[in-house]
C-alpha cells in the first residue's frame, strides 16, 4: 500500500481553496493555513466581476476573442498556452461554481447575465450581484467545509507560513509557522507545498485597494530559499481609488463610464470648497489631453495623466496627492440608481455625499502582475496547457507550486478586468490537479526526511523572532508609511531610471533600519507588532525587487512605463503607410529585446536578474496596440 | 468639533488575565473610522496620560464591511469597526470586544463558533466533484435570484450572534446566521436534495426552537440579512418536515 500523502496549501483565498479542493478530491490529505479564518480572504473584495465568454448576449463573443483581449491587453507578456487553456476552460468554471451554490446574476429570462468590463468590446464578464469575490470564495469554502466535515482537509487558521523546510536535494517538505494566538513556532511536514497568499500591494503603503493580508511576505520568504519572482515591475495602478488614512478604496471604472468629470483647480493655490470653484477655474485635463475618449480613457492613461498632472504640473488638490472625481453635475436620480455601490462605500467611508461634494480621489496600487515564477507543460496537439501535467505551476524550488495573484502567470504586463477572479480560480485548480500527479509518482515518504532539518529551521526562525524583539528605535508602522511613499512616489505609475536608482538607495538604507524596531511589548500573546514587522521586512525586499526589475527593463510595456524609452506611433499615420510601416518595424526591434520575462533570483548581493523567452506559439505578436 | 478623538478601550493581555480599561486621546481628523483611528493609536501607543503601553490588537482584513473580520463592541452595540465613522459617534467612544465569544486578546476574539454551527447546519452544496460537467447553469428568476442574494452575503461577522440573548458560549444555540444559512442552501436548486439533513440538523435541541423570536439580531446585522424571514420560512419547513417523518418521505 502507497503512504497517505499530506499537502500543506498556503492560504485560503480563491486559489488556496481551488487547490485544496482538488487535491482532497484526488485523495490525498491536505492542511490548509491562513493568517484569519479563510472566508475572510481577500478575494471577498472583489465586486466587479469573472469573465468567461458564453455569448448569452448576441455579441458573437468567442473564446478566441477573449485569448486575444488577455494576450494584448497583456503587451504579449504571457506565456500563452496556459492563458488559451484558461479562457477555453473559464465557462466550465463558472458552470462549477455554480453548482457549488454560486448564483450568478440572472437575466429576465433567468440566463447568466454579462456586463461590459474594460479594455473589451463584448460583454463577458459574470457577477453575482456587487459581491462577485464574495460569492466565488463563499462558494469554495463550503466545499471546504463539507471536505473538512469528511476528514479529508484540515484547517489551521490564525498560522502564519514563515518558511520551507526542504530536504538534502533541495526538495519542499513541509513548512514553519507561527501560531498568531500564542506566539508558538512550529513545523509541519508535507510531501508537497502549495503557495496561494495572494498579492502585494501593501508593499505600496496604505495608498492600495488591497486588504491586509496582501503583504507578499508569504511569497518573498520563498524568494529567499530560492523560488524565483518573475516580471515583478509590472504592477496595475487603479486609476480612481478613495482617499483614506487606512487604505484608498477602488471607485469603479463606472463613475467614469456613467458621466463623471476628472478634474483639478487651475490654480495650485486654491483653498475653496471644490463646489464654489468656478467652472472657467477648473482644468479638465482628461478632456483636453484626449478629445476623443475624454473621461473614459483606458485605466493606465488615466493614472498617467492624473501623476502627471500632480507630481509634474503641481496642480494636486490642495497641494496634496488627489484630484477631484465629479459626478454632482449629473442627475441625481440617474446616478443614485446607476451607480449605487459606489455612492454607498464613498457616503459609508467617507461620510460625503458624492451627489453634491465631488470625490477626492488618486491612482493606487491594486494588483501584482507578476509573482513567484512558475512553470508549465504544453500540449502540443491542443497547445495549450498539458492537463494534469506535474510541472504546471510548479515554482523553481521542487516539490513548491504556487497559484492566486501570487504567481506571475496569466496577465503578461497588464491584467485586464475580471481576468484575475478567474486566473485565480483556474490556476487553483490546476495547481491542485498538478500536485496530485506530483505526488502520484513520488517514490520516498516523509519518513526519510532527517528531523533535524525541521526542528533548525524552527530554532531559526525563533531566533529571527528574539533578534527582533530585542529592540531598536525604529517605529514600524512609521516605516511602512515611509516604504509606500518611496515605492508610490518613486517606483510608481510613472518612472525613469535615475529615480529608479534613488529608490533602490533609500530602500536598502530602509532595509538595514527595518532590523532596529522597537516593539515595546512585554506580552507573549498575540504580537501584532511582532508580527508586522517580520512582514515589513518582507514587504522592503519585494520592494527592492520591484524596483530592480523596473530598472532593469528599458522600455514602456503595459503598466511599466518609462517615458525616455516610450515608442509612440506616427501622428497621422496608419498601417499601410510608410512611416507607419516604420514605426512597425521599431516595435518589432524593442520586443525582439525586451518581450521577455524578467526573472529575478534571490543573492545576498541583492536581487540578481535575467530574462528568459516568452511562449509565444498561439497569438505572435505582429500588430501594436493603437488607442487611437 | 472636538480636535481630538478619545476613545475607552477595553483590554486584557491573554485570554486568562484580567480585563482592564484604558483611554486613548488622538488627534481628530475628518473620515477617521474606528480602524483608522487604531491605527494611529497602534503607530503611537501612548495612554491619555502619555503612558506607554502595548499597542492595543484587533482584527480586521478589508477594511470595506465585507470580511468580517472588524466586529466589536462600539458603544454598546456590536458594529464593524471599519465602517463605524468615528464623526458619527459619541465620545468617548467605548470599544470593547464581542462577548459571546471568547477573548484572545484586547478587541479579539475567537469565532470559532460560528463555523464549527456552519458545519453542524450541514451548510454546503454536496457535488461529486470540482470539475466540468459540460451542463449549463439552471435557470433562475431574477425574483428568486434576488431573494436568495440577500442571505449569501452573511460574511460570518458575529453581530446578530452577540446580539441575539439565546446565543451564548455556554449554550449551544446554533444562532440566526447559520440557520439563515439552512435557508439559503435549502432553496438551492441542488441544494435542496439534502435539505432533510439540514432541517433535522436544526430540529433537535439547540436548534431553531431555541430561537425566542426577539428579533435583535436582524436589528444588528450590518448586511441587513432578514435573518428572523429565513427563521420564518424554516419554521415552516421544518414542521412539514415533521409530518414527513412521521408519515414517510416521498420525494
Ligand atoms: C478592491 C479590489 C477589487 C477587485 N475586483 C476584482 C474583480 O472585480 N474581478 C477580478 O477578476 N479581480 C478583482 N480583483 C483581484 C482579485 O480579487 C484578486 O486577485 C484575487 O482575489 C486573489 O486571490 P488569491 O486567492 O490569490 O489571494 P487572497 O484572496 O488574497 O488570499 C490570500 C490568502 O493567503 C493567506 N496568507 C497570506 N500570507 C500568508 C502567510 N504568510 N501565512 C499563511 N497564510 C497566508 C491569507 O490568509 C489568505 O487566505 C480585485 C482586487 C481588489 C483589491
Ligand atoms: S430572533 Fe431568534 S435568533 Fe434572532 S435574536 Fe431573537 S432569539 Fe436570537
Ligand atoms: S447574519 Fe449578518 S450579523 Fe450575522 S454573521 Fe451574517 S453578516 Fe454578520
Ligand atoms: S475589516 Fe473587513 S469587515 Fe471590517
Amino acid at each position: 500500500m502507497k503512504p497517505q500523502r499530506k499537502v500543506i496549501v498556503v492560504g485560503g483565498g480563491l486559489g488556496g481553496l481551488w487547490s485544496a479542493l482538488r487535491v482532497a478530491e484526488a485523495g490525498f490529505q491536505v492542511e490548509i493555513f491562513s493568517l484569519f479564518e479563510v472566508k475572510r480572504s481577500h478575494s471577498v473584495c472583489a465586486q466587479g466581476g469573472i469573465n468567461a465568454s458564453i455569448d448569452t448576449k448576441g455579441e458573437r463573443d468567442s473564446v478566441w476573442q477573449h485569448i486575444v483581449d488577455t494576450l494584448k491587453g497583456g503587451a504579449y507578456l504571457a506565456n500563452q498556452p496556459p492563458v488559451k487553456t484558461m479562457c477555453e476552460q473559464a465557462p466550465g468554471i463558472i458552470r462549477t461554481f455554480e453548482r457549488m451554490g454560486v448564483t450568478f446574476s440572472r437575466t429576465a429570462e433567468g440566463l447568466l447575465d454579462l456586463r461590459l468590463f474594460g479594455g473589451v468590446k463584448n460583454r463577458r464578464t459574470l457577477f453575482a450581484g456587487a459581491s462577485t469575490g464574495q460569492q466565488l470564495l463563499y462558494g469554495v469554502d463550503q466545499e471546504i467545509r463539507r471536505q473538512e466535515a469528511l476528514g479529508r482537509v484540515r484547517k489551521f487558521e490564525w498560522w502564519e507560513f514563515l518558511s520551507l523546510v526542504k530536504d538534502g536535494q533541495g526538495i519542499c517538505k513541509g513548512i514553519v509557522a507561527m501560531n498568531l494566538r500564542t506566539m508558538d513556532v512550529k513545523h509541519f511536514r508535507a510531501d508537497a507545498v502549495i503557495l496561494a497568499s495572494g498579492g502585494m500591494g501593501h508593499v505600496f503603503g496604505h495608498r492600495s485597494t488591497n486588504s491586509t493580508n496582501s503583504t507578499g511576505a508569504a511569497a518573498c520568504r520563498a524568494y529567499q530559499q530560492g523560488a524565483r519572482f518573475a516580471n515583478c515591475e509590472f504592477f496595475q495602478f487603479h486609476p480612481t481609488a478613495m482617499l483614506g488614512d487606512d487604505k484608498t478604496r477602488l471607485m469603479s471604472e463606472a463613475a467614469r463610464g456613467e458621466g463623471g468629470r476628472i478634474w483639478v483647480p487651475k490654480d495650485p493655490a486654491e483653498r475653496r470648497k471644490p463646489t464654489r470653484i468656478p467652472e472657467q477655474e477648473r482644468y479638465y485635463f482628461l478632456e483636453e489631453w484626449y478629445p476623443s475618449y475624454g473621461n473614459t480613457v483606458p485605466r493606465d492613461l488615466a493614472s498617467r495623466a492624473i501623476w502627471k498632472v500632480v507630481h509634474e504640473m503641481g496642480l494636486g488638490v490642495g497641494g496634496e496627492h488627489k484630484v477631484y472625481l465629479d459626478i454632482t453635475h449629473l442627475n441625481p436620480g440617474f446616478i443614485e440608481q446607476r451607480l449605487h455601490a459606489i455612492l454607498d462605500i464613498y457616503r459609508k467611508f467617507h461620510g460625503t455625499d458624492p451627489v453634491h461634494e465631488p470625490m477626492e480621489i488618486y491612482p493606487s496600487a491594486h494588483y501584482a502582475m507578476g509573482g513567484l515564477w512558475v512553470d508549465f507543460e504544453k500540449d502540443e496537439n491542443s497547445g495549450g496547457l498539458k492537463a494534469g501535467s506535474p510541472r504546471n505551476h510548479a515554482s523553481s524550488i521542487p516539490g513548491l507550486y504556487a497559484c492566486g495573484e501570487c504567481d506571475y502567470g496569466y496577465h503578461g504586463a497588464n491584467r485586464l478586468g475580471a481576468n484575475s477572479l478567474l486566473s485565480a480560480s483556474f490556476s487553483g485548480r490546476v495547481a491542485g490537479e498538478a500536485v496530485a500527479s506530483y505526488l502520484e509518482g513520488l517514490e520516498a515518504g516523509l519518513e526519510a526526511v532527517p528531523e533535524h532539518l525541521y526542528t533548525d529551521e524552527v530554532s531559526r526562525q525563533q531566533r529571527l523572532n528574539q533578534d527582533l524583539l530585542r529592540g531598536g528605535a525604529e517605529n514600524p508602522y512609521t516605516l511602512h508609511h515611509e516604504l509606500g511613499e518611496i515605492m508610490s512616489s518613486q517606483v510608481g505609475v510613472v518612472r525613469d531610471n535615475a529615480t529608479l536608482k534613488q529608490a533602490i538607495d533609500s530602500l536598502q538604507g530602509l532595509a538595514q533600519r527595518c532590523r532596529a524596531v522597537d516593539l515595546e511589548s512585554n506580552n507573549s500573546w498575540s504580537n501584532q507588532g511582532l508580527v508586522y514587522a517580520r512582514q515589513l521586512q518582507e514587504m522592503v525586499r519585494l520592494g527592492l525587487v520591484i524596483a530592480s526589475s523596473a530598472l532593469a527593463r528599458d522600455e514602456c510595456r503595459g503598466a511599466h512605463y518609462k517615458p525616455a524609452f516610450e515608442l509612440t506611433p506616427p501622428t497621422d499615420a496608419y498601417p499601410g503607410d510608410p512611416a507607419y510601416e516604420v514605426y512597425r518595424e521599431k516595435w518589432k526591434q524593442q520586443n525582439q529585446q525586451w518581450l521577455k520575462t524578467t526573472i529575478t533570483e534571490h543573492s545576498t548581493a541583492g536581487p540578481r536578474i535575467s530574462f528568459e523567452q516568452v511562449d509565444l506559439s498561439v497569438l505572435p505578436p505582429e500588430e501594436p496596440r493603437d488607442y487611437r | 468639533m472636538a480636535n481630538t478623538i478619545e476613545l475607552d478601550i477595553r483590554r486584557q493581555d491573554t485570554p486568562y488575565s484580567p480585563p482592564y480599561w484604558q483611554r486613548f486621546s488622538i488627534p481628530h481628523r475628518r473620515g477617521h473610522n474606528i480602524v483608522s483611528a487604531l491605527m494611529v493609536i497602534r503607530e503611537h501607543p501612548f495612554t491619555q496620560e502619555g503612558k506607554r503601553v502595548d499597542p492595543v490588537a484587533w482584527e480586521f482584513n478589508c477594511m470595506e464591511e465585507v470580511c468580517g473580520a472588524c466586529s466589536m463592541m462600539i458603544n454598546g452595540r456590536p458594529r464593524q469597526a471599519c465602517s463605524t465613522l468615528v464623526d458619527s459617534l459619541e465620545q468617548p467612544i467605548r470599544l470593547e470586544p464581542l462577548s459571546k465569544f471568547p477573548v484572545v486578546r484586547d478587541l479579539m476574539v475567537d469565532r470559532s463558533k460560528i463555523f464549527n454551527d456552519l458545519k453542524r447546519v450541514r451548510a454546503w452544496i454536496e457535488i461529486d466533484g470540482a470539475w466540468d460537467i459540460h451542463q449549463g447553469a439552471p435557470r433562475i428568476s431574477p425574483v428568486a435570484w434576488k431573494e436568495n442574494y440577500l442571505y449569501s452575503r452573511c460574511m460570518s461577522c458575529g453581530c446578530c450572534l452577540e446580539a441575539c440573548p439565546e446565543y451564548a458560549t455556554e449554550k449551544d444555540f446554533v444562532g440566526p446566521a447559520a440557520l439563515a444559512a439552512v435557508r439559503l442552501m435549502n432553496s438551492h436548486p441542488t441544494g435542496r436534495y439534502h435539505r432533510r439533513q439540514r432541517l433535522h440538523a436544526i430540529m433537535g435541541d439547540d436548534g431553531l426552537s431555541n430561537c425566542g423570536n426577539a428579533q435583535n439580531c436582524v436589528r444588528v446585522c450590518p448586511k441587513q440579512i432578514p435573518l428572523t424571514t429565513a427563521i420564518g420560512e424554516l419554521g415552516r419547513q421544518t414542521s412539514l418536515q415533521l409530518l414527513r417523518d412521521l408519515f414517510g418521505e416521498s420525494e
